[in-house]
């Protein structure tokens, strides 16, 4: 009973931030209505087992990338146009709307498969796989982490 | 007990928010956003499955999602340096008017 309550009110909180980002007026309140999905999204990995990615989450994501997101609001409000559509909003319904018929079709018609799933706590584990089986991908991150500082200091920076 | 379908509907719900957000908002930022919001769709599915399904190696779903989260601090962090780039030579954030490379 309670996961089942638990999956619902996450999901409704991490859909309906996400339509208020989309919809709200205010590009700062759209920022903030973006924080409050990514965290109700850290709980839905609570709740499929991934505590470590939850944690990875909140930390990477609200601490670091949605504060950034915020101060691109800041440095660079436009104060007359602020959070509204392009002209072609009407047409974009179309393929929006055909890609969710088509992902409910093909998740809705496949056997996935599905198993019983492992409550083990994940942080030993992940730290196991990232550094055996996932070593290459995790030095290319790293050397990708430094490209980026480099270049976004070399974008950025004044003349 | 919510199973492996209600994730994936919510994934492809935000998954879809996120696109229609992406094609039809002015604001740069909020197009960052929104593209925020489809890698993380794409992680909870991810995760989902992982969850749910065998794997041929143990966790592999989420150190694929830990390595979205890693693209996607880079992505935000280029993206947010070249809105400062535009904005500090054209005074606006808005895509329709920073539309110099189409026709």
């Amino acid at each position: 009973m309670v996961p089942v309550i638990a999956f619902w009110s996450l999901a409704v909180l991490t859909v309906g931030a996400a339509v208020m980002v989309v919809a709200s007026r205010n590009v700062f309140h759209a920022a903030l209505f973006l924080v409050a999905s990514l965290s109700s999204v850290a709980g839905i990995y609570l709740l499929l087992n991934a505590d470590f990615l939850a944690a990875v989450q909140l930390l990477l994501y609200v601490g670091a990338i949605a504060v950034m997101l915020i101060f691109g609001v800041m440095f660079t409000r436009d104060i007359v146009h602020q959070n509204v559509s392009n002209r072609w909003w009407h047409l974009a319904l179309l393929p929006a709307g055909l890609l969710f018929a088509l992902l409910a079709a093909a998740f809705g018609g496949t056997d996935w498969g599905v198993r019983e799933p492992s409550t083990a706590p994940t942080a030993g584990p992940l730290g196991d796989v990232l550094f055996t089986t996932y070593l290459l991908p995790l030095e290319v991150a790293s050397v990708l982490l430094l490209a980026a500082i480099i270049g976004a200091i070399v974008i950025a920076k004044e003349r | 007990m919510p199973g492996l379908l209600d994730y994936l509907f919510l994934s492809g719900a935000l998954f879809t928010i996120g696109l229609y957000g992406a094609l039809t908002k002015r604001n740069i930022v909020v197009v960052l956003m929104c593209i925020e919001i489809m890698l993380n769709a794409v992680n909870i599915a991810l995760v989902a499955f992982n969850n749910f399904t065998p794997t041929a190696t143990p966790l592999a779903g989420q150190a694929f999602a830990v390595f979205i989260i890693t693209v996607a601090a880079v992505e935000v962090a280029i993206g947010l340096a070249l809105v400062i780039a535009i904005y500090r030579n054209r005074e606006t954030v808005d895509l329709t008017k920073v539309d110099a490379m189409r026709w």
